[in-house]
């Protein structure tokens, strides 16, 4: 079982006496505790795990970090399944299950593979060109694409993870665990100041874990990174933050960490947390995010067993695990001999290193013909072959300009290349944070120029190469974001370094073909989303020539890598193919996220109940006993109707409008909005926001108002009631609470604040049931008998106080029906007790309780609006037909001078009116568009569309009212609805269905 | 996310805040006094400078209380935040509020100039 033929004796920093059983596409295999699913996978001698996006093609891991674009599977089974995870980054855990991805059946046999066949049907921008004949056949070639071309399974179910959120500030934050990270962490943790250091990888030290033939003060690496952490740990104002990417940098340096916590570190908790993430708001920021490694663009450079030589290095000395048995080396600079030098050590066999320079020279140089590597200077590889792992290469002498290879072509065989291209800066959260990047010549690569907020970027993220500038660049770095935010100390002295100095590149962004004339094989610049050298230079051709369009066209860069191993060297093929640099192409936008993220870990806690607050009235107990279907009114539940056994809706919503107006109905209007207003220019101030006039309304009165935007459309109504003096009540509808009071406020606080007037929102303190019909005067006499409420003593629109089944209480008699009705509220913790009281002593008139729906038939069979249904924010009153409330001698109010705009008085403007089906019983369907001349088939001219429709069991038919452009001019016309299956005629009517005659009690 | 230092609770993320547009939009003194072009010019047209401009904003999840705000829209850098009843102070503040293209429109002519504190 335990074979892990490629892992090198004592070598490395996983624990070989913790074992961890794994398995990949269904079979076990066995790595250590501290490896990576990658380094593990190697270790069983395993390069092949993924099949390419678009042509299949066998792929290997490439890299050892967050930039891998090939080795991309599928974590886990069932609802927490998590794909295209980068097994770079994977920590591997006893028990893992993880599938490869994009392959059937199977990752050696893929049928997929075709697709390399036809490459010739799918070059850039293929689905612009080919699959296009015959056109109505695109969804045919479309489902199987998507098919073909893929990533991982998303999971079905909701995610059975726990994620949380944490919010933190800090003094000085610090990206990136290097020895510039870890530097800048020793300096500022020194002064005392708040720090929090992050790290992506499990194990912080980035390259001195694998870059250990160099000494700090005369200590290896890993024992100068270890005394450094162990310093850290000791620090009690510095967090340590490993498995954690700094995913995004936001303004005002606010940055969010994404955390994903070790099983380990679970078992501690009573909760399961997977992944946490930061909001981190730091006064400095220090950016020590390092370098990307570039690969090369070859001939078929994308066959398992080729990768980044750093990353061989990474794996070989971190991981303990040899790349193959016979490793080439191909290089456009000095990173691949340091490879060679450790794999010498390590006595694993060399094939030799073809390097593009011509003339190599330095101490490394030297080093690896001492010790008799075969090195081939100026040379290229020109083709690769081997289908599930690399076999042999083909290598040709460079002319001088590296344009073109001559002289004789030499076979080498191997099992795997280590590759270096050189080295882009990361500085992805630099250009997310706002910051101007720079075109740095010599080494071909972009660096941070002018930041925009306040942070330092240091190390190889800045372009620093030797380890010691990185050690001095963070020690300085760390002290002074320390002092920038008011702690004191000095940098600690920078140690004394021991490396091997590393000399220049030769940019050759593609390797020039064996034969011009012959175009066969690929030159993968983009692995992820299989994006060649050709297809580049045929976007450009096509004139595809800004960076964006580039790469919108070629899909380069909109993997899930977002092109970290490719853009640059992209840009350089697009500069080149232009005749032009890449300075002058630009580079695209980075964004957010860094790294993919769970979507989860954004949502943390607030899903399923806590996903949204809900809002329930003091008699809710009483609704669900009473079987009530709710509805959501913004956030309240309320009830919607209270079916009886064996009744539909319809037979529900019958029975209780025809309560409501035979005998009494009883409705739970606690939700409206209501809002407490004092002050000595509260009068004032209602009249300058109510179209209507309130200076002399007296107290003990009510008036229904209407609010309107200052644009003249309406926003909210409702009723305000003059308590006392200088003392007000207003209501507003239910969704509009907050807004209003918001608006209010504005108002006064921006605009007004000479008025004196206060507003409290007592929404929630109060809790109201409505009562209303014929007998409804009966039933409240009988629980308020000290009260008097004869027509005389207590009229329509007045409010009085006193005592309501025992319970001190505000009545206003108000109506939303047209019926009698007394509106009772009481403060919200004797709610339940009035509704149950009204219930038992209403008995005997069958008091029926009612739902949103009943109401909004019964505000239907008046004509009254709901503000938000009949209006949607190009409404204004004369388009309602309710002049009546805009006073016309008032000389200014919110929305006045914007209703005399010249576009609001054209008479074609859409008016609401009624309609009335031909067909009595059929209920027209809400938002239904109406046509004046009926087509044969759309498209015809609209006029309006239905804004409320019901059946009416008190008019006994059905009835609809609409916005209907000049709606008023049209009264008595008939009109059509053209629906799917059918067209319904409609008769245009007045809005006032019932009591046509006024003789309602409170019409 | 913005950092914004609320004038009487202090620093708060920007999820406590709303947004509420150009700054010092005066209503007019007697709207019915201006043609409909002018009207139109108060109701909706609105600065949007590159660079620097003064905007309200509304602590909503905290004080509740409106304040002005002096902010880069190209940096989103705020350099001075002052109560709604006051013009700014800053150099920079002060410059941009007197150059404002409304300083010289004739719908603010008609304005009874407020009396800021």
């Amino acid at each position: 079982m335990n074979k892990q033929l490629f892992r090198v004796k004592d070598l490395g920093q996983v624990d070989r006496s913790k074992p961890l059983r794994f398995k990949f596409d269904g079979k076990f295999f066995v790595g250590y505790r501290g490896d990576t699913l990658a380094s593990a996978l190697l270790a069983n001698g395993i390069h092949l795990v993924g099949r390419s996006f678009k042509y299949h093609r066998p792929r290997g891991i490439l890299s050892a970090g967050a930039e891998e674009p090939n080795a991309l599977v599928q974590v886990g089974e069932g609802n927490g399944t998590d794909p295209n995870t980068r097994a770079t980054q994977i920590k591997l855990e006893d028990g893992l299950i993880v599938k490869s991805q994009n392959r059937w059946p199977s990752l050696l046999l893929d049928l997929g593979y075709i697709n390399n066949l036809l490459h010739r049907l799918l070059p850039a921008g293929f689905y612009y060109k080919t699959f296009m004949w015959p056109s109505s056949w695109w969804m045919r070639y479309e489902y199987w694409i998507r098919r073909i071309a893929g990533l991982g399974e998303a999971p079905k179910g909701a995610d059975p993870d726990r994620y949380e959120k944490t919010h933190a500030h800090c003094d000085v934050l610090i990206v990136g665990g290097g020895p510039a990270g870890l530097g800048a962490a020793l300096a500022a943790g020194k002064t005392g100041a708040r720090v929090v250091l992050v790290d992506e990888q499990d194990s912080f030290g980035g390259s001195l874990n694998s870059n250990t033939d160099c000494t700090v003060d005369e200590h290896t690496t890993l024992d100068w990174r270890k005394r450094t952490l162990a310093i850290l740990e000791g620090m009690p104002e510095v967090i340590l933050l490993n498995r954690t990417v700094a995913t995004g940098y936001y303004d005002h340096n606010f940055l969010t960490l994404l955390e994903t916590v070790s099983p380990g570190q679970q078992n501690q908790s009573e909760y399961k947390t997977r992944q946490r993430l930061w909001k981190i708001r730091a006064k400095r920021v220090v950016l020590a995010t390092g370098a990307l490694e570039r690969p090369l663009v070859f001939k078929d450079n994308d066959r398992p067993g080729i990768m980044l030589s750093a990353s061989m290095r990474a794996y070989l000395n971190q991981y303990g695990v040899s790349p193959g048995n016979r490793v080439l080396l191909f290089t456009n600079n000095d990173d691949a001999y340091r490879t060679a030098i450790s794999l010498k050590e390590n006595n694993i066999p060399i094939a030799g290193i073809v390097d593009l320079r011509e003339d190599p020279t330095g101490e490394l140089v030297d080093r690896i013909r001492h010790e008799g590597i075969t090195l081939y200077p100026g040379y290229a590889i020109v083709s690769t072959t081997g289908h599930l792992r690399i076999k042999s290469v083909r290598i040709m002498k460079l002319n001088d300009d590296g344009t073109k290879v001559i002289g004789n072509a030499k076979d080498i065989t191997c099992d795997s290349i280590g590759m270096s291209g050189g080295w882009n800066p990361t500085v992805h959260l630099f250009s997310q944070s706002g910051g101007k990047l720079e075109w740095d010549d010599k080494f071909e690569r972009f660096l941070p120029k002018i930041a925009n907020q306040p942070l330092i970027s240091i190390g190889a993220c800045n372009g620093t190469q030797s380890l010691s500038d990185c050690l001095k660049d963070g020690l300085k770095a760390g002290a002074e974001s320390a002092r920038a935010t008011n702690n004191k100390g000095r940098a600690p002295g920078t140690p004394r370094v021991v490396e091997s100095k590393c000399n220049d590149e030769r940019a050759i962004w593609i390797i020039p073909r064996e034969n011009s004339y012959k175009k066969n094989g690929k030159y993968f610049v983009d692995f992820q989303n299989d994006v060649t050298a050709s297809d580049i230079s045929l976007a450009a051709r096509e004139g595809y020539r800004s960076v964006e369009h580039l790469k919108r066209y070629t899909t380069m860069g909109m993997g899930t890598d977002q092109g970290k191993t490719s853009n640059v060297t992209a840009l350089a093929i697009l500069g080149e193919t232009l005749g032009t640099t890449a300075p002058n192409i630009g580079h695209t936008t980075f964004r957010p996220p860094y790294t993919p993220a769970t979507i989860g870990a954004y949502a943390g806690r607030n899903v399923g109940a806590l996903f949204d607050p809900i809002r329930t009235t003091a008699m809710h107990e009483h609704h669900e006993k009473f079987g009530a279907k709710f509805e959501h009114v913004s956030q309240w539940m309320r009830a919607w109707y209270y079916p009886k056994p064996n009744e539909t809706m319809q037979q529900t919503i019958n029975r209780e409008v025809k309560a409501a107006r035979d005998s009494i109905g009883l409705l739970d209007a606690s939700t409206l909005g209501k809002i407490d207003i004092k002050g000595l220019d509260a009068a004032e101030f209602l009249n300058r926001i109510y179209t209507n006039s309130w200076l002399k309304l007296a107290p003990g009165k009510a008036r229904y108002g209407l609010m309107l935007k200052e644009d003249g459309m309406v926003m909210d109504d409702g009723v305000t009631t003059h308590l006392n003096s200088n003392h007000y009540h207003m209501t507003t509808t239910t969704g509009g609470a907050a807004s209003v009071l918001d608006w209010l406020e504005e108002w006064h606080q921006t605009e007004w604040p000479d008025l004196d007037v206060y507003f409290t929102s007592v929404t929630e303190h109060w809790a109201v049931a409505s009562i209303c019909g014929p007998n409804c005067r009966s039933l409240l006499a009988e629980l308020a008998p000290e009260l008097d409420l004869s027509d005389e003593a207590f009229p329509f629109m007045t409010v009085k106080e006193g005592d309501v089944a025992g319970i001190a209480a505000r009545i206003f008699r108000i109506s939303f029906t047209g019926e009698l009705s007394f509106e009772i509220n009481v403060p919200r913790r004797y709610g339940l007790a009035l509704w149950q009281a009204l219930i038992e002593k209403g008995e005997k008139y069958d008091i029926c309780p009612y739902g949103t729906e009943a109401m909004h038939v019964l505000r239907a069979e008046k004509g009254f609006i709901i503000v938000g249904q009949e209006t949607d924010g190009t409404v204004t009153p004369h388009d309602l037909g309710m002049d009546w409330i805009v006073s016309k001698t008032k000389n200014d109010f919110i929305g006045k001078r914007a209703l005399s705009r010249s576009d609001m008085l054209k008479s074609d403007r859409k008016q609401l009116v009624g309609l009335l089906n031909e067909n009595e019983n059929e209920v027209i369907p809400e938002g239904s568009q109406i046509v004046e001349m009926l087509q044969p088939s759309p498209p015809m001219a609209m006029i309006g569309h239905i804004t409320s429709s019901y059946y009416s069991p008190n008019c006994n038919r059905s009835i609809a009212m609409a916005l209907i452009k000049g709606g008023k001019a049209r009264i008595g016309k008939t009109l059509h609805i053209p629906l799917k299956n059918k067209t319904i005629k409609v008769k245009v009517t007045d809005t006032l269905f019932l009591d046509k005659n006024k003789e309602l009690t409170d019409g | 996310m913005l950092y914004i230092e609320c004038p009487w609770c202090g620093f708060r993320d920007d999820e406590e805040f709303h947004y509420g547009g150009e700054a010092h939009i005066q209503r007019p003194t007697d709207p019915n006094e201006l043609n409909d072009e002018e009207f139109s010019e108060y109701l909706y047209l609105k600065s949007n400078p590159k660079g620097v401009i003064l905007e309200r904003w509304l602590h909503s999840r905290g004080c509740r209380r409106w304040f002005n705000v002096l902010r880069n829209t190209v940096t989103n850098e705020i350099t001075e935040i002052y109560p709604i009843d006051t013009l700014p102070n800053s150099k920079e503040g002060t410059e941009y509020y007197g150059q404002n293209w409304r300083r010289k429109s004739s719908v603010e002519k008609t304005i009874k100039p407020r009396e800021y504190k």
